[in-house]
């Protein structure tokens, strides 16, 4: 058989993740990349979970559970004693959160953690609310979502403002590299945790991870879900190397999906009016093109 | 590698000094969980690897070059069904089977 | 060797002397001397170690946490604002069973502002499952740190340690001090090394979920096990710290005139200092008057205080905090501890010296005073002394 990805697992079978979890994905993905020579930090998240009770772990690497808004405090402490202890070399020290643990509640530490300069390598799997705690939004929640506590009623609708853009926040920390990575690409993912591993200094991956719970889609849609959110570029693929953009995966203007499909895909759009709806599109047009712009004024040569 | 034995701890003197987990989480057989079933067309299988490649729980094991399910694991959310390209999986109900 | 120091430069030179081996620190004042002296030591090649300026003091004890679970010897100091900050991760640290050392200046809370003398922010952290010691000199600071790695990294214990001083009396206050050989502490410490910590050739998972019909209640009794094993143990390292290095403190309550006492003050801190004079002054008039200056609060001295119970008649209790809803917490816990005894002494509390209002002789002596005036041995009694009424 010809496989694409290393055949290598370190996350176990028997996790707790629910049906079609995309946040599992993200890991099997890494780990594959990254090899046995990880140490983690993971905050509160459906990972603080995923991996099952005490005794047991589906991860075969070190690992510890942080408070939700300390992973890049937790990072940075790891790093700074392995090198006291004369034992960084070939470790990769990982934060691994998700997006209300590295956009809202530990954006203070990330930051802190990426301007110090530590070699650390920070991901984020993005399913774009609380999911942990029951689909509360979050700020990488998108305009438009319905959640628990933006719900679809008589005087109030689903979430009213845009995703924050956290990679952009990272990069603008001038940090070595930072870059996008979907489920549904794993030999992009896996390519780019590679080069993570291999650059020396701060990281930063930001993953899409859909949700099958949270979302209200069929689980079985999770890997298609995640194609349309990039083939549509709600989702781009990219990366930031030492400041130069570079999309990874072009999407021309003829080959480019309307949001409509992805929109009606998912109960958490369900509801959406059509002017909702051009708004959406109008902003992820304009957010392409700004991509594009980046990469034509600062790509790389 | 690790195996699925269980860890049971009589008494607090036993416990490591904070919740430090030395198990793996094979013990926990989430097969259990599954109400549809993947099943493989041999016949139709292109050897491609998508299915293993895709699927969240690590539940398509290659066996002699080919795909299998570890039923003890599969939660059977049908991700390897709908991206396998060449429509070799079907999910089955558990119950008719 | 000997240098003027002061508490604060004591606390850095101590980080120094155990060969903390990462520091993640936040500066706040008055704890600013301690993170500006370790950076001096650092940048003039003389201490080696892993310095982390991080951006908050959550953050600075959050990664003192990896740290230490990785296997380093971890210090860290900040002081009121920034130690409500750690709140969560104090629980954390001691949960996670990392002996993390740090000192904490002792400062109010605010507002309004306040940057003096004021134990409200540790009192507040009393149930976070570190152990607290209060100092009175710089030369305790310093000596106390080399005992606290000690007693907190034994595998009896592996609970994390806060030495407090007050802010500015004793942080900014500079006496001479005698600085070990470092050969000497070398030997007295040992290195850390853990049976359990992070390493990618034995990969475990720290700090996993356990349900309620597992084990969660059991690891929180291991650490009510681990506060008492640090009785003997706090008791034992300091007997050892003065057979090599000629200096002792007390233990948990540091006695200083309590032999026939009628009366005894107990306090906290730098205003025991106050105290001995005005104890000295009582019984050169032949007052029967005593000071017992609590050094350790977490584990509680509960026989220390039964034992001095027994001879005493009066005990005038002196918090510099308060526990707004009820008493100041030394007042509260000692009166606890001395319940059961069959003839227990009558215990009184006073507030004094909140927000650095200083804690004169006179304010000793009215306490002696009130003390001396009860006659009622069943009333009970609690005030704050100098209030402007």
């Amino acid at each position: 058989m010809k496989l694409t990805i290393p055949e290598q697992e370190l996350m176990e079978k028997g996790h707790m993740a629910c049906l079609g979890c995309g946040g599992s994905l993200a890991m099997r993905y890494l780990l594959k990349a990254l090899g046995k020579d990880t140490m983690m930090a993971i905050p509160a998240c459906c990972w603080a979970v995923i991996p099952g009770v005490f005794p047991y772990s589906c991860l075969e690497i070190p690992l510890q559970y942080v408070a939700f808004e300390a992973t890049g405090a937790a990072i940075s402490g790891m790093e700074a004693a392995l090198k006291a202890k004369g034992k960084k070399d070939g470790v990769t020290v990982v934060g691994w959160a998700g997006d209300g643990g590295t956009v809202d509640i530990g954006i203070q530490a990330l930051s802190g953690a990426v301007e110090r300069g530590h070699d650390v390598k920070y991901v984020c799997y993005d399913n774009e609310a609380y999911m942990n705690t029951g689909i509360q939004r979050s700020s990488a929640t998108p305009k438009g979502a319905w959640t628990t506590t933006t719900p679809v009623g008589n005087t109030r609708f689903w979430k009213q403002t845009n995703k924050k853009n956290i990679v952009e926040i990272m990069a603008a920390h001038d940090i070595p590299y930072a870059c996008t990575a979907s489920v549904a690409y794993p030999e992009d993912l896996i390519k780019k945790a590679k080069k993570m591993k291999d650059i020396k200094g701060p990281c930063y991956m930001h993953i899409y991870a859909p949700c099958p719970t949270g979302w209200k889609y069929p689980p079985e849609k999770t890997i298609e879900l995640s194609r349309l959110a990039t083939e549509s570029c709600i989702f781009p693929l990219y990366e930031v190397t030492y400041g130069k953009y570079k999309i990874n995966k072009d999407i021309k203007d003829e080959k480019k999906k309307p949001i409509i499909d992805y929109l009606r895909s998912q109960g958490r759009f369900r509801k959406l009016d059509e002017e909702t709806i051009r708004s959406l599109q109008k902003h992820v047009d304009d957010e392409w093109i700004k991509l594009k712009k980046k990469v034509e004024c600062f790509g790389e040569e | 590698m690790p195996d699925d034995h269980e860890i049971n701890y009589n008494s607090y003197k036993e416990l490591p000094p904070s919740p430090i987990a030395t198990g793996s989480s094979l013990v926990f057989k989430t097969g259990g969980w599954r109400t549809m079933r993947p099943i493989i067309d041999l016949e139709k299988c292109k050897k491609c690897g998508i299915c293993w490649k895709y699927c969240p729980d690590v539940s398509i094991i290659i066996v002699e070059d080919l795909p299998k399910v570890d039923l003890d694991y599969c939660k059977g959310c049908g991700i390897c069904a709908n991206e396998c390209p060449f429509d070799a999986i079907v999910m089955v109900e558990e119950e008719s089977i | 060797m000997k240098k003027v120091l002061s508490g604060n430069s004591a606390a850095a030179y101590g980080s120094m002397l155990v060969r903390a081996e990462v520091i993640s620190a936040y500066p706040i004042t008055p704890q600013t001397k301690i993170v500006e002296k370790i950076a001096d030591l650092i940048a003039n090649g003389e201490f080696k170690t892993e310095f982390v300026k991080v951006e908050s003091e959550h953050s600075a004890m959050a990664a003192a946490v990896s740290a230490s679970l990785v296997g380093a010897r971890t210090f860290t100091a900040t002081s009121a604002q920034g130690l409500l900050l750690m709140h969560e991760i104090l629980h954390w640290a001691s949960a996670s069973r990392t002996p993390i050392v740090m000192v904490n200046i002792n400062r109010g809370l605010a507002p309004p502002w306040s940057v003096w003398a004021d134990q409200t922010d540790s009192i507040a952290q009393r149930d976070t499952g570190w152990m607290q010691f209060y100092c009175e000199s710089c030369q305790e600071v310093l000596d106390t740190m080399i005992q606290l790695y000690k007693v907190a990294e034994d595998k009896d214990v592996l609970l994390p340690a806060m030495l407090s001083e007050d802010a500015f009396l004793l942080s900014h206050t500079s006496e001479i001090v005698d600085i070990p050989d470092q050969e000497k502490v070398d030997d007295f410490l040992g290195t850390f090394d853990p049976e359990y910590k992070l390493d990618v050739n034995r990969p475990m998972s720290f700090g996993s979920l356990s349900m309620p019909h597992q084990y969660y209640y059991e690891f929180r009794y291991k650490i009510a096990e681990a506060m008492e094993n640090a009785k003997n143990k706090i008791i034992e390292v300091e007997r050892d710290f003065e057979k090599v290095f000629g200096r002792s403190y007390g233990g948990f309550l540091d006695l200083y005139r309590c032999d026939g006492a009628d009366i005894v003050l107990v306090a906290a801190g730098s205003m025991s200092s106050t105290i001995r004079i005005a104890v000295d002054e009582m019984r050169d008039k032949g007052h029967k008057v005593g000071l017992a200056r609590l050094r350790v609060f977490r584990p509680f001295p509960v026989e220390e205080f039964k034992k001095l119970a027994k001879d005493v008649k009066i005990i005038g209790v002196l918090d510099r905090s308060f526990c707004f809803g009820y008493e100041g917490a030394f007042f509260t816990e000692i009166k606890s501890a001395l319940y059961n005894m069959d003839d227990r002494p009558l215990v009184k509390g006073y507030v004094v010296g909140i927000g650095g209002r200083d804690v004169t002789l006179d304010v000793i002596f009215e306490i002696i005073d009130d003390c001396m005036k009860t006659t009622d041995t069943k009333e009970e009694s609690f005030k704050w002394i100098g209030l402007k009424g």
